[in-house]
């Protein structure tokens, strides 16, 4: 069975953010969160350049804005706890229209939800620019322990292999009339993730088969060292850069 | 005569659980042979596959290849001799990309640079993949995903390829297309299969494992229309084919 092109976040593309090595894009991606997290909690003018910033690269991605935003759907949870802290946080109150909201609550959900959305949309950027593979190649440039470069490199290859097993396991039981409609199915389910257990470990064993007999010793062979020129690191340091100095005016005005 | 490719010697082995797989086998396979190993399901086809290139240690017996023998101290150069496909291409390809994986043997054999660049081209050009060297393995089809893993092992410059059920889970084209690279290859073949027509196409001799021993050595014609013998060891011509109307291949 042919697997399908299951990529849910790289966008393939060839803009310059595409063509970045990917550990510059790692580190311009830690910078820059960093510069936020590190960002006062009322210094909303620096929140609105980091958004302008983001949206720049966003842009030059060229990844269409909608295909992003989609992908934004992974912070909703945190928007909601956001969202509530207004309500329950403790402190002096101030009136927002017909609501008394907690002034600390307020700012505080403001932080968490600029933050946070920030951090995401940044994360996004390198997701959709970059392929699984070379984001685990940069992190072995980056010096990440071997193995666990290793484990992150089998997860992102074994990944579909496991999604398919499971969703043929899953095509299995409903073609013999099982539907997961109530608590009484949950053993079936336990069943299900116990048989997908024993066989990924069995082909986790005739991969290490297959390894050792093309001469594997315990490490992966380092073929191709990623190399960045200068003008590249040019190019992934303007982010982390310009958001650097947005903080410091911030902080020493 | 010549050092064989392949020496085995009174080889046997019971697994750890006392499950004994094999009773003392004994097999030559000569340079440039391509050679069928056929049997039944447990017959131990597998067990003796995973001798030939060191994984599974001999209880009782010896493996040669070229003169050297199966032991610890040879097992990289064995390695490098011994080729080994496996039967589910997911298992033998487990780098991100296709180039990625064929560069796996020999990098671990220490090519780096240019010569490592030309193994892999090399390699995927012999089994018409070359055009995928980028992609990622898990976005092929099968049929392409099984040619890879041949690469995999082509790109170590084997003495030796070990083919276990190469054309398994292949559509009939896939299948043929499988059957002309392997025609191709200036390399001896070992091919374990339960595919009887397949292995007359492709294999001259054959080679009956049945219940850890070999039972029957000889051309691939003479094993086929040796009617006892298949029944005794449950072997089955598939409907239709008859290997003594066609000619020798």
């Amino acid at each position: 069975m042919g697997a399908g092109h299951g990529h849910h976040l790289h966008f393939h593309g060839h803009s310059p953010v595409h063509h970045l090595p990917a550990h510059l894009k790692l580190l311009a991606l830690v910078g820059f969160v960093l510069t936020v997290v590190l960002t006062p909690r009322t210094a909303f003018a620096a929140y609105a350049v980091y958004l302008l910033l983001v949206l720049v690269a966003q842009r030059a991605s060229r990844v269409p804005f909608g295909y992003f935003a989609k992908r934004m759907v992974v912070e909703v949870p945190f928007v909601l706890f956001a969202l509530l802290m207004p309500f329950v946080a403790t402190g002096p109150r101030v009136d927002v229209g017909p609501l008394r909201l907690s002034e600390h609550g307020l700012v505080g959900g403001f932080a968490l939800l600029a933050k946070g959305t920030l951090g995401v949309m940044a994360s996004l950027v390198l997701a959709t620019t970059t392929e699984p593979r070379h984001v685990v190649a940069g992190l072995e440039r980056l010096r990440l322990p071997g193995q666990l470069v290793q484990i992150m490199g089998f997860m992102v290859r074994y990944l579909e292999v496991v999604t398919g097993e499971l969703s043929r396991m899953k095509v299995a039981r409903e073609s013999r009339g099982f539907r997961a409609t109530s608590v009484r199915a949950w053993p079936v389910l336990a069943t299900t993730a116990g048989a997908l257990f024993i066989r990924s470990y069995e082909r986790g064993e005739r991969v290490h088969l297959a390894m050792l007999s093309r001469g594997y010793t315990g490490s992966l062979p380092v073929t191709h060292p990623a190399t960045a020129t200068p003008a590249q690191w040019r190019v992934a340091g303007m982010l982390p850069a310009a958001a650097l100095a947005t903080l410091l005016v911030v902080v020493t005005r | 005569m010549t050092t064989p490719v392949l020496e085995v010697r009174g080889l046997a082995y019971a697994y750890p659980d006392g499950h004994q797989a094999l009773f003392g086998v004994n097999l030559h396979v000569h340079q440039g042979e391509r050679v069928a190993l056929l049997g039944p399901n447990g017959a131990g086809k597998t067990t003796l596959v995973l001798h030939l290139n060191g994984i599974l240690t001999a209880g009782a017996g010896s493996v040669s290849v070229s003169g050297l023998p199966v032991t610890e101290p040879n097992l990289m150069e064995v390695r490098r001799r011994v080729g080994v496909v496996f039967q589910d291409p997911d298992d033998q390809l487990f780098m991100p990309s296709v180039r990625a994986d064929v560069e796996f043997g020999p990098a671990n054999l220490g090519l780096r640079g240019a010569a490592l660049e030309a193994r892999v081209v090399a390699a995927l050009d012999q089994v018409g993949m070359l055009d995928f060297i980028d992609r990622p393995p898990h976005h092929l089809s099968f049929g392409q995903r099984r040619r890879v893993a041949v690469a995999t092992v082509l790109a170590m410059e084997p003495e030796i390829l070990v083919l276990d059920e190469p054309s398994s889970n292949l559509d009939p084209a896939s299948r043929r297309e499988l059957a002309d690279i392997i025609r191709s290859l200036d390399v001896t073949v070992l091919m374990v299969t339960h595919d009887l027509p397949y292995a007359y196409e492709l294999c001259p001799r054959s080679v009956v494992l049945s219940d850890g021993v070999v039972v029957a050595d000889g051309t691939t014609r003479e094993v086929l229309t040796d009617d006892a013998l298949m029944s005794a060891h449950r072997l089955e011509l598939p409907f239709g084919f008859d290997p003594r109307t066609i000619p020798t291949p």
